[in-house]
């Protein structure tokens, strides 16, 4: 599916789930649809032509359709442990590696802030870096994300990446990501979340390490730096 | 002037007995949902047992209303008892009144022991226990009222003797109201 | 619209039917076809509002920022409050009202033979108090700070909180009018369950009553089993509103997530509460115009069965990325998927009964079919949505949106002018135009098509739900994403189609005013040489419905049995005795 650009490693777990879904659904779809209009066209009224009368009690047509159950629910299975491995992946994993960095995620209306762990890699430190809609990442780097709400529900979401998860005020909710493309993605808020809701895009940098190291140069330690938004 | 369809029992009961459990089985859903609320908010939060939330409920009085319920629903028997087996409306009436001014009691103690709460600052948004303890009660009592008032026209027609059916009716739904009580007393009372 | 044939003897007394006067006779009545007429209508002009929702907030996201042609130019609270209000609008006082309360009320006594529902002033206040919802919910748009604009799932703390929500007094009416009209389906579904339960016509076993009646006493009781944890959301948001608790607030030890639990828990079995009628319809028409009994009638009951159960058990798929445990996840698309079982199984059921039939394709046959054409994109791209992995790509976008219109619009707008084509010489006494009856389907069904399957590709594309303009996101607003046309082309596209659809429901309406403008009642009670008891009134019916209540000998879908070939005919009405 190469309808949006693949920039972080589960991006491929997913389409490719997507894609499993697309062939097996794509297949009963257009063989049930084909067969309807067919029925439809053949049985047409023609006079001298009468009906016939079935009411599905036949044995034969009983145990076609119990094939079709049958071949339904074996797709049904790839469908969900297709799913469930994907889910696993994004949802109920996170990176353990030691270049493993965390970063600080705050949905608010009507903006996203973002705490970067600053040049010594650690979160609250006094080298932090604070932004508002712009999140800037190293390249092949997995991040683990906290992410909040400070007022309402909002949602974190990054289409690129596939990546998406309601910031749920009152929690701080963790997930991952490990962007494998350099460039600037869009953030989109997926919950409606006041008046603002289509006010809040930002971006994520994602910047290699020499571009990054550079960023983190240009912010004075520590400040809070309004940064005008994409 | 009714239509025929009252007359007809298709399913082998009554239809002003399968409404009434049609009301039933839908109140159960909306007090299921209060409930249950409560009781997964309940375990989220250790600290309702204390005092200043469910620590600080009157059980004494919970258990004064417990008692008055489950009698005016003794009450109820036994007006279904006068209508059904004795066909003696006035009678049955006179235990409908009975069944009602229990639910009244139930009220009045009710309210002494809310403005007794009130007066102690445990409002409705003192915090969340109580929150949950002021809706549940609350919505338990409007049908208290509800239940009285649709028991004292029933018994206007009881006591000349007309639609005696109805006796059994309105004592299954107070049994119902009851039994929410049942459920209500340990969680908002015993549970400290 | 009765006519006051009183010829019943149950009726003695009621020498001055006659002479009812128009309070009476229209606005308090207790005649179950009477009531169906007034949810009838007031759906019909709910759907209105609805639908121009929906034009203003398409022009809005095809030209944004221009001024709205009837509307003006659409800031972004109005934005939010447009679409806010389109979806509840369609479902609580569109889809509901005329699929469940306006066929249930005037069919259900008429399919099982008897002469109105068993408690008919309950009925009456139902209608009334789903009146009185209907006006709260307006009034919502007309007070300061303007109506609720927090979705129409109205997830708390925005929903609870006016401070974040801006529209302190919307959001209370907006409740309280989804509130109202809980109870009056509560109301009204005390006489479905107990009318079609017990007053059947003599001889009609359960399994000899039409699909339309089971659907939509099931659909009852789905409703009225998933609904009260909802009231209690109902009552505990209005109380966070207006009281200041915190049930849902953090700050105050509330969460959430709470609310979307109970929200979906209802939220999902409602979308089988209004699938069913419209399956219901769909079986007395496609037999009807096949001539073949309905394929395997006691499998679509039992799938009915199997579906609603397991519709309680699916809710949360509705938030796999909301915050719930991650291991809650597997459950739940797990329930899913298996309920797409049910569903598949009831879709071939239908279809086979097009297999050997003799298919005349009128107006109400053409929904019909369509129902089941467009239901099927409906239904196979919830796989999509069901699964959790793929969800969490798919979630909140334009996906969601295209699915959902690819079920809701079969249901709610296929099903009602299939119901509305199908049962109007009954109701009227009139045959519909049937070229107008055409030119409407065609002009309302291709242009639905090219509305929501480039809405599938831009959901495709990442977009997502709620958003005002995209003209703020460099990744949505592409250039040549399918077939030369760019994501903005995609929206004109969408939104030209929706117009274009809009005018062509005047052709309905011009229908309805020609067809009631006539002066003969044309139809006769059994234009379509139909099996099922409402064809034996006369057409319309009058009060009591039957000049004698009949009995019934056999099930509602025997057509072209062998040995009514033998005398001539290819139906066999279930009152008839040989």
């Amino acid at each position: 599916m190469d309808w949006i650009v693949h920039a972080s490693t589960y991006a491929d777990s997913v389409d490719n789930a997507i894609l499993l879904i697309t062939w097996l659904v794509g297949f009963w779809f257009f063989l049930t649809l084909g067969i309807f209009f067919w029925l439809i066209i053949r049985y047409r009224a023609k006079p001298g032509v009468d009906a016939q009368y079935l009411t599905g009690g036949e044995a034969q047509p009983k145990k076609f359709i119990t094939w079709i159950h049958m071949l339904v629910l074996v797709c049904d299975v790839f469908i969900v442990v297709a799913a469930i491995r994907v889910w696993v992946e994004v949802k109920q994993t996170l990176p353990e590696t030691p270049e493993t960095q965390t970063v600080r995620v705050i949905g608010q209306q009507w903006a996203w802030s973002f705490v970067h762990p600053g040049p010594d890699g650690q979160l609250d430190t006094p080298d932090d870096i604070k932004t508002v809609d712009d999140l800037h990442i190293e390249v092949d780097r997995p991040y683990i994300y906290e992410l909040t709400s400070r007022d309402v529900m909002h949602s974190f979401s990054v289409i690129s990446f596939r990546l998406k998860q309601d910031a749920v005020p009152g929690r701080v909710i963790t997930g991952w990501f490990q962007a494998t493309k350099a460039g600037d993605y869009m953030i989109q808020c997926a919950e409606m979340c006041g008046i603002g809701h289509g006010l809040m895009p930002a971006t994520v940098h994602v910047e290699t390490p020499e571009q990054h190291a550079a960023w983190q140069a240009s912010q004075s330690g520590g400040a809070m730096l309004a940064q005008a938004g994409r | 002037m009714r239509p025929v369809a009252t007359t007809r029992s298709t399913s082998g009961m009554t239809t002003g007995r399968l409404a009434v459990w049609w009301v039933i089985c839908s109140e159960i859903v909306i007090f299921g949902g209060i409930l249950g609320s409560y009781i997964m908010s309940r375990i989220a939060h250790d600290g309702w047992g204390h005092i200043g939330f469910a620590g600080s409920t009157n059980a004494y009085i919970g258990l004064t209303n417990t008692f008055v319920l489950l009698t005016s629903s003794l009450f109820a028997v036994l007006g279904h008892y006068a209508a059904e087996h004795e066909q003696d409306g006035p009678k049955a009436a006179r235990y409908l009144y009975l069944t009602a001014g229990g639910g009244g009691l139930f009220l009045c103690i009710k309210a002494f022991e809310w403005t007794t709460e009130i007066g102690h600052g445990l409002t409705i948004t003192a915090n969340n226990f109580w929150s949950f303890y002021y809706v549940a009660a609350g919505v338990h009592a409007s049908h208290v009222i509800a239940g009285m008032i649709i028991m004292l026209i029933v018994a206007q027609r009881a006591k000349k003797n007309l639609d005696l059916h109805r006796v059994e009716l309105v004592g299954v739904y107070w049994h119902f109201v009851d039994l929410v009580w049942i459920f209500l007393f340990p969680l908002l009372y015993i549970a400290k | 619209m009765a006519t006051a044939e009183v010829t019943h003897d149950a009726h003695d007394d009621h020498g001055h039917h006659a002479d009812a006067g128009f309070v009476k006779k229209y606005l308090w009545s207790t005649d179950h076809k009477m009531i169906a007429m007034q949810y009838l209508v007031t759906g019909m002009a709910m759907a209105l509002i609805g639908g121009f929702f929906a034009y203003v907030f398409r022009m809005q996201l095809a030209f944004p920022g221009v001024d709205v042609p009837g509307f003006g130019i659409v800031s972004p609270a109005e934005y939010n409050a447009l679409v806010t209000n389109h979806g509840t609008i369609m479902i609580f006082w569109v889809a509901m009202p005329v699929l469940i309360a306006a066929f249930g009320n005037f069919l259900i006594p008429l399919m099982i033979g008897c002469d109105d529902m068993v408690f008919p002033k309950i009925n009456r206040l139902s209608y009334q108090v789903f009146l009185l919802s209907a006006i709260v919910l307006v009034s919502s748009f007309f007070v300061q700070g303007g109506g609720f604009g927090g979705a129409w799932t109205a997830y708390p703390p925005l929903s609870a909180v006016s401070a974040y929500n801006l529209t302190p007094l919307g959001s209370t009416l907006w409740v309280v009018a989804v509130a109202l009209e809980f109870v009056a389906f509560l109301l009204g579904g005390i006489n479905f369950i107990t009318t079609a339960m017990n007053s059947r016509a003599p001889g009609m076993r359960l399994y000899d009553i039409p699909m339309a009646v089971w659907m939509i006493v099931v659909a009852s009781i789905l409703f009225m089993a998933s609904v009260g944890p909802l009231i209690a959301g109902a009552i505990m948001l209005i109380f966070d509103q207006t009281l200041h608790t915190g049930f849902f607030d953090p700050a105050k030890g509330g969460d959430p997530v709470l609310w979307q639990h109970l929200f979906w828990f209802f939220g999902h079995p409602e979308v089988y509460v209004v699938l069913l009628p419209a399956l219901g319809f769909v079986a007395e028409i496609i037999t009807t115009f096949s001539r073949k009994p309905l394929f395997a009638y006691r499998t679509v009951l039992y799938t009915v069965f199997g579906t609603g159960i397991l519709s309680f058990t699916v809710w949360a798929h509705h938030q796999f990325i909301s915050g719930i445990d991650p291991r809650m996840a597997h459950i739940f698309t797990i329930t899913t998927l298996l309920i797409s079982v049910p569903i598949a199984e009831m879709m071939f059921v239908y279809i086979a009964t097009l297999y050997r039939g003799s298919i005349t394709l009128t107006t109400p046959m053409l929904w019909a079919l369509a129902f089941l054409g467009e239901f099927l994109i409906g239904g196979v791209t919830g796989i999509f949505l069901g699964a959790s992995g793929p969800d969490i790509f798919y979630h909140d976008t334009y996906f969601v949106l295209a699915h959902f219109h690819y079920t809701f619009f079969p249901i709610a707008i296929i099903g009602s002018f299939a119901g509305l084509t199908y049962w109007w010489p009954k109701i009227t006494g009139k045959m519909m135009n049937e070229t107008l009856g055409k030119i409407h389907f065609w002009g309302t069904v291709i242009p639905f098509n090219l509305i929501f399957l480039p809405l599938f590709v831009l959901g495709q594309l990442g977009q997502h739900r709620r958003i005002y303009s995209y003209e703020g996101f460099g990744e949505l607003m592409r250039d040549d994403v399918l077939l030369g046309m760019g994501m903005q082309d995609l929206r004109i596209l969408a939104t030209t189609a929706l117009v274009v659809m809009l005018a062509f429901q005047f052709v309905f309406f011009l229908n309805v005013f020609l067809t009631l403008r006539k002066k003969e009642k044309d139809a006769g009670s059994n234009p379509y040489d139909a099996n099922s008891l409402e064809w034996l009134a006369p057409s319309p019916p009058g009060h009591g419905n039957f000049a004698e209540l009949p009995t019934v000998y056999r099930g509602p879908y025997e057509y072209s049995h062998p040995d009514r070939k033998a005398k001539g005919t290819d139906f066999w009405p279930q009152w008839e005795k040989e």
